[in-house]
Protein backbone atom coordinates (compact mmCIF):
# COMPACT_ATOMS: atom_id res chain seq x y z
CA UNK A 1 0.00 0.00 0.00
CA UNK A 2 2.67 2.53 0.91
CA UNK A 3 6.30 2.10 -0.72
CA UNK A 4 9.61 3.97 -0.36
CA UNK A 5 12.19 3.33 -3.37
CA UNK A 6 15.62 4.23 -2.89
CA UNK A 7 14.59 6.85 0.10
CA UNK A 8 17.30 8.76 1.28
CA UNK A 9 18.05 11.61 3.64
CA UNK A 10 20.90 13.04 4.64
CA UNK A 11 21.25 15.75 6.95
CA UNK A 12 25.06 17.66 6.46
CA UNK A 13 27.43 14.80 5.38
CA UNK A 14 25.28 11.75 7.35
CA UNK A 15 23.19 9.71 5.85
CA UNK A 16 20.65 9.04 8.43
CA UNK A 17 18.61 6.94 5.88
CA UNK A 18 20.34 5.49 3.00
CA UNK A 19 18.51 4.19 -0.44
CA UNK A 20 16.17 2.19 1.73
CA UNK A 21 13.52 0.86 -0.54
CA UNK A 22 10.19 -1.26 1.35
CA UNK A 23 6.80 -1.98 0.64
CA UNK A 24 3.99 -2.15 3.20
CA UNK A 25 1.10 -4.92 2.39
CA UNK A 26 -1.94 -4.81 3.01
CA UNK A 27 -2.81 -7.73 5.92
CA UNK A 28 0.85 -7.50 7.18
CA UNK A 29 2.78 -5.99 10.37
CA UNK A 30 6.13 -5.40 8.80
CA UNK A 31 8.26 -4.55 11.84
CA UNK A 32 11.48 -1.92 11.71
CA UNK A 33 14.29 -2.96 13.93
CA UNK A 34 17.75 -1.63 14.30
CA UNK A 35 20.21 -0.94 17.21
CA UNK A 36 19.75 3.62 18.04
CA UNK A 37 21.04 6.11 15.40
CA UNK A 38 20.01 3.06 12.77
CA UNK A 39 17.75 5.36 11.44
CA UNK A 40 14.54 4.11 11.70
CA UNK A 41 12.45 6.73 13.22
CA UNK A 42 14.27 8.86 10.34
CA UNK A 43 12.39 6.53 8.16
CA UNK A 44 8.94 6.98 9.43
CA UNK A 45 9.62 10.86 9.20
CA UNK A 46 10.02 10.49 5.45
CA UNK A 47 6.75 8.21 5.05
CA UNK A 48 4.72 10.39 7.56
CA UNK A 49 6.00 13.77 5.41
CA UNK A 50 7.39 14.95 8.83
CA UNK A 51 10.77 15.22 6.76
CA UNK A 52 11.36 15.73 3.36
CA UNK A 53 14.19 13.05 1.19
CA UNK A 54 16.79 13.79 0.07
CA UNK A 55 16.62 11.45 -2.95
CA UNK A 56 14.30 8.98 -3.51
CA UNK A 57 10.53 8.59 -3.76
CA UNK A 58 7.24 7.96 -1.96
CA UNK A 59 3.92 6.16 -3.79
CA UNK A 60 0.81 5.34 -1.69
CA UNK A 61 -1.22 2.90 -3.55
CA UNK A 62 0.93 2.70 -6.58
CA UNK A 63 0.13 6.11 -7.55
CA UNK A 64 3.82 8.62 -6.32
CA UNK A 65 3.42 10.99 -3.53
CA UNK A 66 5.71 13.98 -4.42
CA UNK A 67 6.82 16.41 -2.16
CA UNK A 68 4.58 15.07 0.89
CA UNK A 69 3.75 17.23 3.58
CA UNK A 70 2.47 15.84 6.88
CA UNK A 71 -1.59 16.77 6.50
CA UNK A 72 -0.92 15.03 2.88
CA UNK A 73 0.05 12.11 4.34
CA UNK A 74 -2.55 12.07 7.03
CA UNK A 75 -5.74 12.64 4.75
CA UNK A 76 -3.99 9.65 1.88
CA UNK A 77 -4.42 7.06 4.96
CA UNK A 78 -1.45 7.06 6.28
CA UNK A 79 -1.61 7.81 10.25
CA UNK A 80 1.29 7.44 12.64
CA UNK A 81 2.41 8.08 16.12
CA UNK A 82 5.17 9.11 17.67
CA UNK A 83 8.29 7.61 19.22
CA UNK A 84 7.63 10.44 22.34
CA UNK A 85 4.40 11.14 23.28
CA UNK A 86 2.94 13.41 20.74
CA UNK A 87 -0.93 14.29 22.46
CA UNK A 88 -2.70 17.77 23.09
CA UNK A 89 -1.47 18.18 26.79
CA UNK A 90 -4.21 20.36 27.53
CA UNK A 91 -7.12 18.65 26.64
CA UNK A 92 -9.24 15.67 27.31
CA UNK A 93 -8.57 12.06 26.12
CA UNK A 94 -11.70 12.19 24.60
CA UNK A 95 -10.78 15.44 22.49
CA UNK A 96 -7.81 14.41 21.61
CA UNK A 97 -9.53 11.69 20.01
CA UNK A 98 -12.29 13.59 18.53
CA UNK A 99 -10.24 16.28 17.28
CA UNK A 100 -7.69 13.58 15.22
CA UNK A 101 -11.31 11.75 13.72
CA UNK A 102 -12.53 15.20 13.06
CA UNK A 103 -9.50 15.64 10.46
CA UNK A 104 -10.94 13.22 7.88
CA UNK A 105 -14.54 14.84 7.97
CA UNK A 106 -15.28 17.07 5.35
CA UNK A 107 -16.74 20.52 6.13
CA UNK A 108 -14.05 21.48 8.46
CA UNK A 109 -15.33 25.16 8.42
CA UNK A 110 -19.03 24.33 9.10
CA UNK A 111 -19.28 27.00 12.41
CA UNK A 112 -22.69 26.62 12.57
CA UNK A 113 -22.54 22.69 14.20
CA UNK A 114 -21.33 22.48 18.16
CA UNK A 115 -18.10 19.65 17.73
CA UNK A 116 -19.89 18.04 20.60
CA UNK A 117 -22.73 17.49 18.21
CA UNK A 118 -20.63 16.09 15.70
CA UNK A 119 -21.41 12.77 15.92
CA UNK A 120 -19.46 11.19 13.28
CA UNK A 121 -16.31 12.14 15.35
CA UNK A 122 -17.50 11.55 19.06
CA UNK A 123 -18.87 8.36 17.98
CA UNK A 124 -15.16 7.72 16.21
CA UNK A 125 -13.58 9.17 19.40
CA UNK A 126 -15.46 6.53 21.71
CA UNK A 127 -14.74 3.53 19.77
CA UNK A 128 -10.80 4.07 19.40
CA UNK A 129 -10.35 4.95 22.74
CA UNK A 130 -12.37 1.65 23.85
CA UNK A 131 -10.25 -0.48 21.68
CA UNK A 132 -7.15 0.66 23.78
CA UNK A 133 -9.01 0.34 26.88
CA UNK A 134 -9.25 4.00 28.05
CA UNK A 135 -12.77 4.51 28.28
CA UNK A 136 -12.85 5.26 31.73
CA UNK A 137 -10.19 8.29 31.19
CA UNK A 138 -12.38 9.81 28.77
CA UNK A 139 -12.22 13.91 30.89
CA UNK A 140 -8.77 13.34 32.40
CA UNK A 141 -6.48 15.79 30.41
CA UNK A 142 -3.48 14.17 28.64
CA UNK A 143 -1.49 15.21 31.30
CA UNK A 144 -2.91 13.71 33.65
CA UNK A 145 -2.78 10.51 32.28
CA UNK A 146 0.25 8.01 33.10
CA UNK A 147 3.04 7.40 30.85
CA UNK A 148 1.67 3.95 29.96
CA UNK A 149 -1.79 5.68 29.22
CA UNK A 150 -0.48 8.47 27.46
CA UNK A 151 1.20 6.06 25.08
CA UNK A 152 -2.31 3.90 24.55
CA UNK A 153 -3.91 7.21 24.10
CA UNK A 154 -1.19 8.14 21.01
CA UNK A 155 -2.21 5.19 19.29
CA UNK A 156 -5.89 5.80 19.71
CA UNK A 157 -5.36 9.15 18.07
CA UNK A 158 -4.02 7.36 15.05
CA UNK A 159 -6.83 4.85 14.93
CA UNK A 160 -9.48 7.94 15.34
CA UNK A 161 -8.12 8.85 12.04
CA UNK A 162 -9.39 5.56 10.70
CA UNK A 163 -5.94 5.20 8.64
CA UNK A 164 -5.02 2.28 5.90
CA UNK A 165 -1.40 2.90 6.52
CA UNK A 166 -0.11 2.81 10.07
CA UNK A 167 3.22 3.77 11.14
CA UNK A 168 4.05 3.20 14.87
CA UNK A 169 7.01 4.09 16.05
CA UNK A 170 7.89 2.52 19.37
CA UNK A 171 4.14 2.32 20.71
CA UNK A 172 5.01 -0.29 23.71
CA UNK A 173 7.78 1.94 24.75
CA UNK A 174 7.38 2.43 28.95
CA UNK A 175 4.00 0.60 28.68
CA UNK A 176 3.18 -2.35 31.43
CA UNK A 177 3.21 -5.98 30.68
CA UNK A 178 -1.10 -5.93 30.65
CA UNK A 179 -0.91 -2.99 28.51
CA UNK A 180 1.75 -4.30 25.90
CA UNK A 181 -0.43 -7.54 26.00
CA UNK A 182 -3.50 -5.62 24.77
CA UNK A 183 -1.98 -3.57 21.83
CA UNK A 184 -0.13 -6.24 20.15
CA UNK A 185 -3.82 -8.14 20.60
CA UNK A 186 -5.25 -4.78 19.11
CA UNK A 187 -2.43 -4.66 16.43
CA UNK A 188 -3.45 -8.67 15.26
CA UNK A 189 -6.81 -7.17 14.50
CA UNK A 190 -5.62 -4.14 13.08
CA UNK A 191 -4.23 -5.47 10.82
CA UNK A 192 -6.99 -7.11 8.55
CA UNK A 193 -7.42 -4.75 5.69
CA UNK A 194 -4.31 -2.72 6.55
CA UNK A 195 -0.76 -2.36 6.61
CA UNK A 196 1.25 -1.68 9.99
CA UNK A 197 4.89 -0.48 10.13
CA UNK A 198 6.05 -1.62 13.67
CA UNK A 199 9.20 0.06 15.12
CA UNK A 200 9.74 -1.93 18.40
CA UNK A 201 12.61 -2.71 20.59
CA UNK A 202 10.94 -5.49 22.28
CA UNK A 203 12.15 -8.79 20.20
CA UNK A 204 10.04 -10.89 21.59
CA UNK A 205 7.16 -8.36 20.70
CA UNK A 206 8.78 -8.38 17.21
CA UNK A 207 8.23 -11.60 16.78
CA UNK A 208 5.62 -12.42 18.38
CA UNK A 209 3.59 -10.23 15.83
CA UNK A 210 5.81 -9.54 12.97
CA UNK A 211 4.98 -10.83 9.50
CA UNK A 212 7.82 -9.56 7.54
CA UNK A 213 11.16 -7.89 9.18
CA UNK A 214 13.25 -5.26 7.83
CA UNK A 215 16.54 -4.54 9.68
CA UNK A 216 18.31 -1.28 9.52
CA UNK A 217 21.74 -0.27 11.05
CA UNK A 218 23.53 2.67 9.72
CA UNK A 219 20.80 4.33 7.47
CA UNK A 220 20.80 0.83 5.57
CA UNK A 221 19.18 -2.28 5.04
CA UNK A 222 20.99 -5.05 6.14
CA UNK A 223 18.20 -7.85 6.14
CA UNK A 224 14.41 -8.25 5.06
CA UNK A 225 12.37 -10.86 5.31
CA UNK A 226 10.04 -13.30 7.13
CA UNK A 227 11.17 -13.49 11.04
CA UNK A 228 12.60 -17.20 10.59
CA UNK A 229 14.79 -16.03 7.62
CA UNK A 230 15.67 -12.73 9.65
CA UNK A 231 16.25 -14.74 12.89
CA UNK A 232 18.85 -16.97 10.72
CA UNK A 233 20.64 -13.79 8.53
CA UNK A 234 24.44 -13.95 10.47
CA UNK A 235 24.87 -10.38 8.99
CA UNK A 236 21.93 -9.61 11.48
CA UNK A 237 23.00 -11.42 14.42
CA UNK A 238 26.41 -10.06 14.33
CA UNK A 239 25.43 -6.41 14.11
CA UNK A 240 22.14 -6.69 16.42
CA UNK A 241 20.42 -10.05 17.96
CA UNK A 242 23.09 -11.10 19.88
CA UNK A 243 23.80 -14.39 20.77
CA UNK A 244 20.31 -14.60 22.62
CA UNK A 245 18.37 -15.45 19.07
CA UNK B 1 -20.43 27.97 31.91
CA UNK B 2 -21.01 27.38 35.47
CA UNK B 3 -24.31 28.93 37.05
CA UNK B 4 -22.61 31.53 39.14
CA UNK B 5 -20.85 32.69 36.24
CA UNK B 6 -23.91 32.67 34.10
CA UNK B 7 -25.54 34.94 37.27
CA UNK B 8 -22.53 37.13 36.97
CA UNK B 9 -22.45 37.62 32.71
CA UNK B 10 -26.03 38.27 32.60
CA UNK B 11 -25.99 40.48 35.96
CA UNK B 12 -22.80 42.90 33.94
CA UNK B 13 -24.84 42.99 31.02
CA UNK B 14 -27.92 44.12 32.61
CA UNK B 15 -25.73 46.97 34.47
CA UNK B 16 -24.11 47.80 31.09
CA UNK B 17 -27.90 48.17 30.04
CA UNK B 18 -28.95 50.64 32.64
CA UNK B 19 -26.03 52.80 32.58
CA UNK B 20 -27.08 55.13 30.21
CA UNK B 21 -29.94 55.93 32.74
CA UNK B 22 -28.23 56.52 35.54
CA UNK B 23 -24.46 58.17 34.20
CA UNK B 24 -23.68 61.53 32.45
CA UNK B 25 -22.85 61.95 29.13
CA UNK B 26 -18.94 61.92 29.92
CA UNK B 27 -19.33 57.75 31.20
CA UNK B 28 -21.84 56.83 28.39
CA UNK B 29 -19.50 58.10 25.59
CA UNK B 30 -16.55 56.19 28.17
CA UNK B 31 -18.03 52.64 28.48
CA UNK B 32 -19.26 53.40 24.48
CA UNK B 33 -15.14 53.60 23.96
CA UNK B 34 -14.34 50.52 26.16
CA UNK B 35 -17.14 48.53 24.31
CA UNK B 36 -15.23 49.13 21.48
CA UNK B 37 -11.84 48.55 22.46
CA UNK B 38 -13.53 44.84 24.16
CA UNK B 39 -14.43 43.94 20.37
CA UNK B 40 -11.32 44.68 19.16
CA UNK B 41 -9.52 43.02 22.16
CA UNK B 42 -12.23 39.52 21.83
CA UNK B 43 -10.86 39.78 18.03
CA UNK B 44 -7.12 39.76 19.43
CA UNK B 45 -7.85 37.16 21.43
CA UNK B 46 -8.67 34.74 18.93
CA UNK B 47 -5.90 34.85 18.22
CA UNK B 48 -3.81 34.99 20.85
CA UNK B 49 -5.67 32.87 23.40
CA UNK B 50 -7.50 30.72 21.10
CA UNK B 51 -5.27 29.99 17.88
CA UNK B 52 -1.41 30.69 20.01
CA UNK B 53 -0.50 33.57 17.67
CA UNK B 54 0.71 36.42 19.55
CA UNK B 55 0.26 39.24 17.11
CA UNK B 56 2.22 42.61 17.65
CA UNK B 57 0.10 44.22 14.35
CA UNK B 58 -3.13 44.10 15.30
CA UNK B 59 -4.17 48.00 15.33
CA UNK B 60 -2.98 47.96 11.66
CA UNK B 61 -6.43 46.67 10.43
CA UNK B 62 -7.82 48.57 12.93
CA UNK B 63 -6.39 51.62 12.00
CA UNK B 64 -7.07 51.00 8.24
CA UNK B 65 -10.57 50.49 8.91
CA UNK B 66 -11.01 53.98 10.75
CA UNK B 67 -9.29 55.14 8.12
CA UNK B 68 -12.12 53.95 5.63
CA UNK B 69 -14.34 56.27 7.32
CA UNK B 70 -12.98 59.20 5.89
CA UNK B 71 -11.58 57.75 2.51
CA UNK B 72 -15.69 56.09 2.12
CA UNK B 73 -16.68 60.37 1.96
CA UNK B 74 -16.55 62.13 -1.23
CA UNK B 75 -15.64 64.85 0.94
CA UNK B 76 -15.64 65.73 4.81
CA UNK B 77 -18.49 67.32 4.75
CA UNK B 78 -20.85 64.64 3.34
CA UNK B 79 -22.72 62.05 4.74
CA UNK B 80 -21.81 58.21 3.77
CA UNK B 81 -24.28 55.24 4.70
CA UNK B 82 -23.41 53.27 7.63
CA UNK B 83 -24.65 50.21 5.36
CA UNK B 84 -21.97 50.85 2.89
CA UNK B 85 -19.09 52.47 4.22
CA UNK B 86 -19.15 49.68 7.26
CA UNK B 87 -18.90 46.63 5.41
CA UNK B 88 -16.60 48.79 2.71
CA UNK B 89 -13.95 49.59 5.61
CA UNK B 90 -14.66 45.76 7.21
CA UNK B 91 -13.94 43.92 3.79
CA UNK B 92 -10.42 46.52 3.65
CA UNK B 93 -9.49 45.14 7.27
CA UNK B 94 -10.27 41.38 5.83
CA UNK B 95 -8.05 41.83 3.02
CA UNK B 96 -5.12 43.36 4.37
CA UNK B 97 -5.18 40.37 6.95
CA UNK B 98 -5.42 38.02 4.44
CA UNK B 99 -2.19 39.33 2.63
CA UNK B 100 -0.37 39.84 5.48
CA UNK B 101 -1.23 36.88 7.33
CA UNK B 102 -0.30 34.87 4.10
CA UNK B 103 2.75 35.86 4.55
CA UNK B 104 3.32 36.40 8.26
CA UNK B 105 1.98 32.94 8.90
CA UNK B 106 4.81 31.83 7.44
CA UNK B 107 6.72 32.27 10.30
CA UNK B 108 6.75 31.40 13.73
CA UNK B 109 6.68 32.37 17.63
CA UNK B 110 8.95 35.39 17.80
CA UNK B 111 9.67 35.56 14.00
CA UNK B 112 5.39 36.19 13.95
CA UNK B 113 5.71 38.83 16.36
CA UNK B 114 8.36 40.40 14.52
CA UNK B 115 6.69 39.96 11.48
CA UNK B 116 3.14 41.13 12.36
CA UNK B 117 4.66 44.40 13.93
CA UNK B 118 6.94 45.10 10.67
CA UNK B 119 3.92 44.98 8.28
CA UNK B 120 1.76 47.03 10.59
CA UNK B 121 4.54 49.79 10.81
CA UNK B 122 4.09 49.76 7.00
CA UNK B 123 0.48 50.54 6.96
CA UNK B 124 1.11 53.65 10.03
CA UNK B 125 3.86 54.57 7.87
CA UNK B 126 1.73 54.54 4.81
CA UNK B 127 -0.67 57.07 6.74
CA UNK B 128 1.91 59.31 8.44
CA UNK B 129 4.10 59.83 5.40
CA UNK B 130 1.79 60.24 2.77
CA UNK B 131 -0.88 62.88 2.08
CA UNK B 132 -3.38 60.24 2.55
CA UNK B 133 -6.75 61.89 4.45
CA UNK B 134 -4.17 64.63 6.40
CA UNK B 135 -0.75 62.51 6.19
CA UNK B 136 0.52 62.67 9.97
CA UNK B 137 -2.16 65.17 11.55
CA UNK B 138 -4.84 62.79 10.21
CA UNK B 139 -8.67 63.96 9.32
CA UNK B 140 -11.49 65.00 10.97
CA UNK B 141 -14.99 63.50 10.41
CA UNK B 142 -17.40 66.39 10.35
CA UNK B 143 -20.28 64.29 9.66
CA UNK B 144 -20.97 61.04 11.43
CA UNK B 145 -22.12 58.02 9.39
CA UNK B 146 -25.99 57.76 8.77
CA UNK B 147 -28.17 54.30 9.61
CA UNK B 148 -30.84 55.64 7.34
CA UNK B 149 -32.68 53.23 5.40
CA UNK B 150 -34.35 54.71 2.70
CA UNK B 151 -36.27 57.09 4.71
CA UNK B 152 -36.70 55.19 7.77
CA UNK B 153 -33.49 56.14 10.63
CA UNK B 154 -33.60 53.63 13.02
CA UNK B 155 -31.04 55.61 15.22
CA UNK B 156 -28.19 58.16 15.07
CA UNK B 157 -24.58 57.70 15.57
CA UNK B 158 -23.94 61.23 16.39
CA UNK B 159 -26.26 60.86 20.13
CA UNK B 160 -24.45 59.20 22.57
CA UNK B 161 -27.26 57.42 23.77
CA UNK B 162 -27.83 55.60 20.60
CA UNK B 163 -24.05 54.96 19.57
CA UNK B 164 -24.07 53.83 23.58
CA UNK B 165 -26.89 50.99 22.85
CA UNK B 166 -25.37 50.43 19.11
CA UNK B 167 -22.10 49.42 20.80
CA UNK B 168 -23.57 47.10 23.56
CA UNK B 169 -25.43 45.67 20.96
CA UNK B 170 -22.46 45.23 18.56
CA UNK B 171 -20.55 43.86 22.12
CA UNK B 172 -23.28 40.91 22.49
CA UNK B 173 -23.35 40.34 19.24
CA UNK B 174 -19.38 39.67 18.61
CA UNK B 175 -19.58 37.32 21.67
CA UNK B 176 -22.37 35.73 20.56
CA UNK B 177 -21.22 34.90 17.32
CA UNK B 178 -17.26 33.97 18.85
CA UNK B 179 -18.90 32.02 21.25
CA UNK B 180 -20.92 30.05 18.56
CA UNK B 181 -17.23 30.01 16.58
CA UNK B 182 -15.19 28.44 19.65
CA UNK B 183 -17.57 25.35 19.94
CA UNK B 184 -17.73 24.70 16.50
CA UNK B 185 -15.28 22.12 15.21
CA UNK B 186 -13.83 24.87 13.63
CA UNK B 187 -12.62 26.44 16.90
CA UNK B 188 -12.08 23.33 18.44
CA UNK B 189 -9.55 22.77 15.46
CA UNK B 190 -7.93 26.18 16.32
CA UNK B 191 -7.43 25.27 19.99
CA UNK B 192 -5.66 21.82 18.99
CA UNK B 193 -3.27 24.43 16.76
CA UNK B 194 -2.45 26.29 19.49
CA UNK B 195 -2.06 23.30 21.97
CA UNK B 196 0.14 21.45 19.40
CA UNK B 197 0.42 22.38 15.78
CA UNK B 198 2.59 19.51 14.55
CA UNK B 199 0.30 17.16 15.60
CA UNK B 200 -2.75 18.81 14.02
CA UNK B 201 -0.80 18.36 10.48
CA UNK B 202 0.14 14.90 11.68
CA UNK B 203 -3.58 14.34 11.93
CA UNK B 204 -4.72 15.58 9.06
CA UNK B 205 -5.31 19.37 9.19
CA UNK B 206 -3.99 21.85 6.91
CA UNK B 207 -3.43 24.04 9.98
CA UNK B 208 -2.08 27.32 8.06
CA UNK B 209 -5.80 27.25 6.22
CA UNK B 210 -6.97 27.72 9.85
CA UNK B 211 -4.71 30.28 10.59
CA UNK B 212 -5.35 32.48 7.96
CA UNK B 213 -8.89 31.79 8.18
CA UNK B 214 -8.79 33.33 11.66
CA UNK B 215 -6.35 35.61 11.14
CA UNK B 216 -8.43 37.20 8.66
CA UNK B 217 -11.34 37.16 10.59
CA UNK B 218 -9.76 38.55 13.26
CA UNK B 219 -8.75 41.16 11.02
CA UNK B 220 -12.26 41.94 9.85
CA UNK B 221 -13.51 42.30 13.33
CA UNK B 222 -10.45 44.39 14.53
CA UNK B 223 -11.51 46.74 11.61
CA UNK B 224 -15.51 47.01 12.72
CA UNK B 225 -14.10 47.67 15.88
CA UNK B 226 -11.96 50.50 13.80
CA UNK B 227 -14.56 51.71 12.06
CA UNK B 228 -16.69 53.07 15.17
CA UNK B 229 -13.50 54.11 17.19
CA UNK B 230 -12.94 56.39 14.15
CA UNK B 231 -17.12 57.17 14.41
CA UNK B 232 -17.45 58.25 17.74
CA UNK B 233 -13.66 60.00 18.12
CA UNK B 234 -14.90 62.17 14.91
CA UNK B 235 -11.13 62.12 13.82
CA UNK B 236 -8.58 59.69 12.46
CA UNK B 237 -4.81 59.76 12.65
CA UNK B 238 -1.84 57.10 12.26
CA UNK B 239 -1.67 56.70 16.14
CA UNK B 240 -4.73 54.79 15.45
CA UNK B 241 -2.66 51.90 12.92
CA UNK B 242 0.66 52.17 15.74
CA UNK B 243 2.41 49.81 17.48
CA UNK B 244 1.05 51.49 20.85
CA UNK B 245 -2.25 50.54 20.27
CA UNK B 246 -1.41 47.57 18.86
CA UNK B 247 0.25 46.52 22.44
CA UNK B 248 -2.50 48.35 24.46
CA UNK B 249 -5.23 45.72 22.86
CA UNK B 250 -2.47 43.02 23.74
CA UNK B 251 -1.91 43.99 26.94
CA UNK B 252 -5.75 43.83 27.36
CA UNK B 253 -6.28 40.95 26.80
CA UNK B 254 -3.61 39.51 28.51
CA UNK B 255 -4.41 41.31 31.79
CA UNK B 256 -8.25 40.37 31.60
CA UNK B 257 -7.10 36.33 30.83
CA UNK B 258 -6.64 34.80 27.33
CA UNK B 259 -8.53 32.15 25.29
CA UNK B 260 -12.15 32.40 26.66
CA UNK B 261 -13.18 35.87 24.92
CA UNK B 262 -14.44 36.95 28.34
CA UNK B 263 -10.91 37.90 29.78
CA UNK B 264 -10.51 40.22 26.70
CA UNK B 265 -13.73 42.26 27.40
CA UNK B 266 -12.92 42.12 31.51
CA UNK B 267 -9.00 43.68 30.19
CA UNK B 268 -10.74 46.26 27.96
CA UNK B 269 -12.83 47.59 30.48
CA UNK B 270 -9.84 47.54 33.47
CA UNK B 271 -7.30 48.92 31.58
CA UNK B 272 -9.34 51.99 30.02
CA UNK B 273 -11.06 52.17 33.43
CA UNK B 274 -7.53 52.03 35.55
CA UNK B 275 -5.86 54.51 33.07
CA UNK B 276 -9.33 57.03 33.79
CA UNK B 277 -8.84 56.84 37.28
CA UNK B 278 -5.37 57.35 37.63
CA UNK B 279 -5.11 60.11 35.03
CA UNK B 280 -7.57 61.90 37.10
CA UNK B 281 -5.34 61.86 40.12
CA UNK B 282 -1.96 62.74 39.17
CA UNK B 283 -0.42 63.96 35.79
CA UNK B 284 2.33 60.85 36.27
CA UNK B 285 -0.34 58.83 35.87
CA UNK B 286 1.59 56.03 33.89
CA UNK B 287 3.36 54.92 36.74
CA UNK B 288 0.51 53.85 39.25
CA UNK B 289 -0.30 52.34 35.99
CA UNK B 290 2.50 50.13 35.55
CA UNK B 291 2.44 49.22 39.26
CA UNK B 292 -1.17 48.52 38.40
CA UNK B 293 -0.22 46.27 35.17
CA UNK B 294 2.49 44.43 37.26
CA UNK B 295 0.71 43.73 40.20
CA UNK B 296 -2.15 42.05 38.21
CA UNK B 297 0.40 39.72 36.50
CA UNK B 298 1.91 39.04 39.67
CA UNK B 299 -1.08 38.20 41.32
CA UNK B 300 -3.27 37.17 38.76
CA UNK B 301 -1.07 35.18 36.39
CA UNK B 302 -4.09 34.05 34.22
CA UNK B 303 -5.79 37.20 34.52
CA UNK B 304 -8.57 39.21 36.12
CA UNK B 305 -10.69 36.57 34.94
CA UNK B 306 -9.58 34.42 37.25
CA UNK B 307 -9.68 36.35 40.29
CA UNK B 308 -13.08 34.27 42.08
CA UNK B 309 -10.45 31.17 41.29
CA UNK B 310 -7.74 32.64 43.09
CA UNK B 311 -9.48 34.37 45.89
CA UNK B 312 -11.20 30.75 46.29
CA UNK B 313 -7.53 29.03 46.22
CA UNK B 314 -6.42 31.20 48.80
CA UNK B 315 -9.40 30.76 51.12
CA UNK B 316 -8.83 26.90 50.59
CA UNK B 317 -5.06 27.12 51.85
CA UNK B 318 -6.39 29.06 54.95
CA UNK B 319 -9.08 27.03 55.54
Amino acid sequence: MLAARELTRRFGGVFAVDRVSLELQADEIHALIGPNGAGKSTLINLLSGELAPSAGTISFRGAPVPHARPEQMARLGVGRTFQRSNVFMELSAFENCRLAAQARLPRGWAVYERALDCRASTKAARRALGSVGLESRNDATAAALAHGERRALEIAMCLATEPSVLLLDEPLAGMGAEESLRVLALLRTLKRGRAILLVEHDMDAVFAVADVITVMADGVVLASGSPEIVRANSAVREAYLGDAF
Amino acid sequence: MSAPRRALLILAFLALALLPLLAGKFYVDLFAKIMIMAVFAMSLDLLVGVTGLVSLGHAAFFGLASYMVVLAAPDQYAPVSLWTSLPLAVAASALLALIIGALALRTRGVYFIMVTLAFSQMVYFVFHDTKIAGGSDGAYIYVKPQATIGSWSPFDLGNSTHFYYAMLALLVLTLGLLRLLLASRFGHALRGIRSNEQRMRALGFNTYAYKLAAFTLAGAIAGVAGYFAAVQFGVVNPEMASWHQSANVLLMVILGGVGNLFGAIVGAFALVLAQDFFSSLTKHWLLPMGAFIILVVMVLPRGLIDTLQTLRGWAGRRG
